[in-house]
């Protein structure tokens, strides 16, 4: 199980949220600021798994996290997991990501958030992976998109 | 910056209201408004100006422009502003809008809300409606949204149309369908008991996506429930694995030209879960493993986590030598390689497997020290984990002064914690280099864990200093020790001392300080006091340091100075604290009472403690003849309060009053008992002395240090000294000095010695010699104890050779023989049941599995608080069994005092009985829930034959936990009332030709699950049991054109979930 997705950039500022498990909405931020203060202290030549987050769940959970440009992935994943596949997932999300906005940059997350939400949905659901390749999760998107032109025409003809 | 931002949020419930407002107004321009909301939050952020934020006046009031606001609130919400108001406008766009709307909607909904929200009853409507819907992206989201937040007691609503989903067209919806339902597993496993054949149509689906999602759900029922119900899948998912693995699937799937990554990992460890301690299951898959393992050689991350699950599935399961060792090779690569993820892993692996081959650790021990100095905390501290499981007497103090090395330098409390407990765990395990060291590497604990460690290792270490071990010489020399180190510590600065170490300091040093000769205890309370005048000292503490000087008051030096600081308490606001300053006081005046009451050597002796307070019972009867009410616990007066806040359903009477004065007088009566019984006894109500009861009470608690454990390991390890010169390591460190002889000018090969002295001593002792068996060892204990009760047999008489054979391969049910019915096994067995459980209601005595010589059975006795497992192991050949020991596990139930109920009950030469075991089973709700096994297994010992053994797991129904609750129709009814929690379910009645179903459902269900049938009134019947803890459960059936309207009721929370499962299951299997 994914326990929960965190997408902050260096700075620590949220960009994008994402728990499959309650939590009160300050011990969200507070996991966000333990977390991004647990990440950002590594160097980049170091591994990408953190074990023991003594706020989500103890030993049985640890962070896996990559760092692109200006942003880290973090995933927070049970031991039911695999370390490596998790690792590549975030590839996987983070290309997705790319094709959909074409060279996305923090930016696309802040402005267009709900439809990185939307990307999210299609790779994992409810904390279970749901789909790891990319042209399926592209063309899903894709889909609902076209909904959303056919729509817009749709009104302004009227 | 905050302000601001809030006056943004207290503009937007404006917007949102207007909307419902003022339709028709001026429109705006929406479209940026997320842009320029994120443009001022981070205008704000950088300039910290105080300006209002512009937000225009007129809100908007399409559905559309209600998107935009519902993303910036969203968008708030991330930053951590709550914003709630929106939340039920994000639950009307989901139920309003267009598509997109309804999609901002449902995210909005499904991040904003949790399980246990109340706004979540507004949604359940949309949900339905979107889910019967024609467009597939409503329901997408529907099933998104049902899946991320619905609640366990909404689930039954959207169940059917989630099911129906299953049979979908398409793909997407039949794989989100699939994990919803898993989803719904996880929350709520009864309710989808029903879908079990569903979810193997699905793994079967043509579509591997929803095969995929499908694992997911059996990868979890394979993990909870038995592996066994699942064994006959093995061959698909093997068939699966094996296609995947050789390319049977489209392109599209490949990720970095691997065939389906994900979903091999997930198959992997599948089979790991099924094949695990089965032979015959692991055959199967040995094919594909190594076919896995062959295939997975591109050099790419995800072929590396493929190869991890591999590795990790060949170590589960049952072993087989060839795979095993290219599945070695495969972990040096991890190991070996220069990624570090791979390292992290590799070690990990390594962890894993060293228990099963110490070998391996050995031949990766260089790098393994390269771990041990690696810029990575990480890395650090997995190798650490990998060098505690390797520990043993000889390399121990170098693994602990590693481990306390890392301690010294992390800062991360929970690593702390976690690390603690090992050292701790280590050295009261191994405590042979000798007496210093052990104390002070508990020293290092005690001031390294500080208080953040776990409580029970100062209990633990206080215990054993007071219990001592074998040798007298050696717990005076280990407490001297203490002693000594202890006054050391006090003579430097004790203010940056845990609180935990200072009480540790202070009791060892009130228990003990008179073995040191010359130490005068005056000088000791000196000292102690010393600790008193820190202001940071917490109460506790205080209090014990005061325990441990009216220990020390022998002489009236001691008793003067002592005096002296207690006198400061006496008017101590801390109630404990001034009791423990009142009686050093008084102790102190009353020489006669002091030696009664701490007598020296106090904590060697147990006290006895009376725990039921006889001695109070003339107090008791005497209040009670004064009319005071009886004592209620404080749980039963709980419960009273809360059965008085339910409403009442009848008349008020005389009682009332009544019913309260005795309350009030319980009420005042319990304290002062207390209190009393306190001052009486001294004993339980006192802090320091808690501490010493506290160690008392610690059974269980494993210790290998204990009594009998000692002396065993004591002589291993001199055995394995003796064997140390041939040991593995040993050629290649006599290497390493030759090789430093011939190098001496270079300095890395220098430090490259001394790694390898430091390997040396890392890895010694791990040849295979001792790989350790504990299982053996039990079973060896077991067969002791049997055979003194065993009169002398003389050589075992004549055993066949081909018996030997057959049985050293004798494991799992063999065939029935067919000596078994001659021998009357049904009659005789139950003969031999202990006159307690004669009378009881019992099962049939059932064959579980036999062997040539060996024959294992049991039957179940249902006793009136628990259900006992009565096995038998019976001899069935004709020649004699000269030993036979049993070692019974069992994980999930919980098996009191197995020992106790061990027993022989006879022995006789050529008698087909040898003893029978019983075995209580405490049964508790949990059982319900999961079926619990028990695993016996028993093996024959002959005098040069070798073993053999007969294993089976036994697992008593979940129902075996129901007994018949007797009650009256006005009792039940009453009753019925006060329970709160509730479940409600039709079941399909199958037989419909049957003349009187409720009767027939209603004997059913009694006899399958030992309910009590409380009456039948028409078409209606009523029925009650009770768990064997006491828990009573009430069901109301009613039957209605072939349905039965099942309700059950009951206080506890769980139960009548469950309960309708085993009901649901009775009346399927009728």
């Amino acid at each position: 199980m994914i326990k929960a997705i965190l997408i902050f950039n260096n700075h620590g500022k949220p960009r994008l949220i994402r728990f499959y498990q309650y939590f009160a909405e300050d011990m969200q931020q507070q996991i966000i600021r333990e977390t991004f203060h647990l990440v950002s202290k590594r160097d980049d030549n170091v591994c990408n798994f953190l074990e023991g987050g003594s706020l989500i769940g103890g030993s049985d959970y640890k962070l896996i996290y990559r760092h692109y440009a200006t942003l880290y992935f973090v995933f927070c994943v049970d031991s039911s997991e695999s370390e490596l596949g998790i690792l590549d997932l975030i590839q996987v999300f983070v290309e997705t990501l790319d094709k959909c906005f074409e060279n996305v940059c923090e930016l696309d997350l802040i402005f267009h958030m709900d439809k990185v939400h939307y990307i999210l949905q299609e790779v994992v659901m409810g904390g279970m992976v749901l789909e790891t390749n990319m042209n399926e999760i592209v063309a899903q998107v894709e889909l609902q998109n076209r909904m959303e032109k056919s729509e817009f025409v749709f009104i302004s003809r009227m | 910056m905050s302000d601001v931002v809030e006056k943004t949020l207290t503009a937007l419930p404006g917007l949102l209201l207007s909307l419902d407002s003022q339709p028709g107004a001026a429109k705006l321009c929406a479209t940026s408004r997320l842009g320029s909301l994120v443009r001022s939050i981070t205008e704000l952020t950088s300039k910290n100006v105080g300006e209002e934020m512009a937000e225009p006046p007129a809100g908007p009031r399409s559905p559309k422009q209600m998107k935009e606001i519902m993303v910036r609130a969203i968008y708030c919400e991330m930053l951590g502003y709550e914003a709630s108001f929106s939340y039920i406008h994000a639950i009307k766009l989901a139920q309003q809008g267009s598509v997109l709307e309804k999609r901002v909607g449902y995210l909005a909904v499904s991040l904003f809300l949790h399980e246990s929200h109340d706004l979540l009853l507004l949604l359940v409507n949309t949900v339905l409606k979107d889910l019967q819907s024609t467009n597939l992206i409503e329901v997408c989201m529907a099933l998104t949204v049902v899946s991320q937040i619905f609640p366990k007691d909404m689930i039954p609503a959207v169940l059917p149309l989630v099911e129906d989903k299953l049979t979908h067209s398409k793909e997407i919806i039949r794989r989100k369908a699939v994990l919803a339902l898993y989803k719904f597993y996880l929350i709520a496993p009864n309710q989808v008991q029903h879908i079990h054949d569903k979810f193997r149509k699905a793994l079967c689906d043509k579509d591997p996506g929803v095969m995929t999602a499908s694992l997911h759900i059996y990868l979890k029922l394979i993990k909870v429930c038995l592996a066994s119900n699942y064994k006959d899948l093995t061959d698909s998912f093997v068939t699966i694995l094996k296609q995947v693995v050789g390319g049977k699937l489209p392109v599209d799937f490949n990720y970095h030209s691997v065939p389906a990554p994900w979903l091999q990992m997930q198959l992997l460890r599948i089979l790991a879960l099924l094949g695990k301690e089965d032979q015959r299951t692991s055959e199967m898959m040995y094919e594909v493993l190594d076919e896995s393992l062959r295939r997975a050689e591109i050099n790419h991350n995800i072929t590396y986590a493929i190869l991890y699950e591999c590795l990790k599935t060949i170590y589960t399961i049952h072993p087989k030598s060839e795979l095993l060792e290219k599945a070695a090779k495969c972990i040096g690569k991890f190991v070996l390689s220069p990624k570090i993820n791979l390292k992290y892993l590799g070690l990990k692996a390594l962890t894993y497997v060293v228990q099963q081959d110490p070998n391996l650790a050995l031949q990766h021990q260089m790098t393994i020290i390269e771990c041990l100095d690696h810029s990575d905390p990480i890395i650090k501290r997995e190798t650490l984990e990998l060098l505690y499981r390797i520990t043993n007497g000889q390399n121990v103090s170098v693994i602990v002064e590693k481990m306390l090395d890392f301690l010294r330098l992390s800062k991360d409390e929970y690593t702390t914690i976690d690390l603690v407990g090992k050292v701790a765990e280590l050295a009261e395990k191994y405590p042979f280099p000798c007496s210093v060291w052990f104390i002070q590497t508990m020293n290092a604990i005690f001031s390294i864990g500080g208080d953040v460690m776990q409580p029970d290792i100062p209990n633990n270490f206080l215990r054993l200093l007071a219990e001592g071990f074998d040798s007298d010489e050696e717990d005076r020399q280990l407490r001297l020790l203490a002693v000594d180190s202890y006054l050391s510590l006090l003579e430097c600065d004790t203010s940056g001392l845990p609180q935990r170490f200072l009480q540790v300091i202070s009791w060892v040093l009130g228990e003990f300080s008179f073995l040191k000769e010359g130490l005068e205890p005056a000088d000791v309370v000196e000292r102690l006091g010393k600790l008193l005048d820190d202001d940071a000292i917490t109460t506790e503490t205080r209090c014990w340091v005061l325990a441990a000087m009216s220990k020390l008051c022998g002489s009236s030096d001691a008793l003067c100075k002592a005096e002296k600081v207690a006198h400061k308490y006496t008017s101590c606001l801390d109630t404990a604290l001034r009791q423990q300053a009142v009686e050093l006081e008084l102790l102190g005046r009353d020489v006669d009472l002091r030696t009664r009451v701490l007598p020296q050597h106090g904590a060697r002796n147990q006290l006895e403690v009376d725990s039921s307070l006889s001695f109070l019972d003339g107090f008791v009867s005497d209040a009670l003849a004064r009319g005071a009410a009886p004592y209620k616990p404080p749980h039963q007066r709980q419960e009273e309060l809360s059965q008085e806040k339910i409403l009442n359903f009848e008349p008020y009477g005389l009682s009332l009053p009544v019913s309260l004065s005795a309350c009030s007088l319980t009420d005042r009566q319990s304290p002062t008992a207390l209190s009393l019984s306190s001052s009486l006894s001294g004993n339980s109500a006192d802090p320091p002395l808690k501490a010493g009861s506290n160690l008392l009470k610690l059974e269980g608690v494993k210790r290998v240090w204990g009594k009998q454990g000692y002396l065993p390991e004591k002589q291993a390890t001199e055995e394995a000294l003796a064997q140390e010169p041939s040991s593995i390591f040993a050629p290649s460190h006599q290497q390493a000095c030759s090789e430093s002889q011939q190098t001496t000018f270079s300095t890395i090969v220098e430090q490259d010695q001394e790694k390898r002295q430091l390997a040396s001593s890392l890895f010694v002792g791990l040849g295979s010699q001792n790989a350790p068996c504990l299982v053996r060892t039990v079973a060896q204990n077991l067969s002791d104890s049997t055979s003194e009760a065993v009169p002398a047999v003389g050589n075992t008489e004549v055993v066949e050779a081909s018996e030997v054979s057959s049985l050293s391969g004798g494991s799992g049910p063999l065939a029935q023989p067919s000596s078994q019915v001659e021998r009357g096994l049904e009659s005789d067995l139950p003969s031999r049941l202990p006159a307690t459980l004669v009378g009881l209601l019992r099962s049939d005595v059932e064959e579980l599995c036999s062997g040539e010589s060996l024959s294992l059975s049991a039957c179940k006795v249902f006793d009136a608080d628990a259900l006992v497992l009565a096995i038998f192991l019976s001899n069935i050949s004709d020649s004699s069994i000269q030993e036979v020991s049993c070692l019974i596990s069992s994980e999930q139930l919980k098996v009191p005092e197995m020992c106790s109920t061990f027993s022989v009950l006879s022995f006789y030469l050529n008698e087909f009985v040898l003893f029978s075991l019983f075995v209580c089973f405490s049964l508790c709700l949990n059982h319900l829930y999961s079926e619990g096994v028990a695993q016996c297994q028993g093996w024959e010992e002959h005098l040069n034959l070798g073993e053999a053994s007969l294993y089976h797991s036994v697992s008593p129904p979940a129902s075996c936990s129901c007994r018949p609750l007797p009650l009256t129709t006005e009792e039940y009814g009453k009753m019925w009332l006060s329970f709160s929690h509730d479940v409600k379910q039709n079941l399909m009645l199958l037989k419909h030709e049957e003349e009187d179903q409720l009767e027939a459902a209603l004997t059913a269900l009694k006899e399958k699950l030992c309910l009590h049938i409380v009456d039948v009134i028409g078409a209606e019947g009523i029925m009650a049991c009770q768990l064997v803890s006491g828990r009573p459960c009430l069901l109301h059936c009613h039957t209605h054109g072939g349905m039965l309207a099942i309700w059950l009721r009951s206080p506890i929370a769980d139960l009548p979930d469950c309960l309708l499962y085993h009901c649901q299951k009775a009346i399927q299997e009728r």
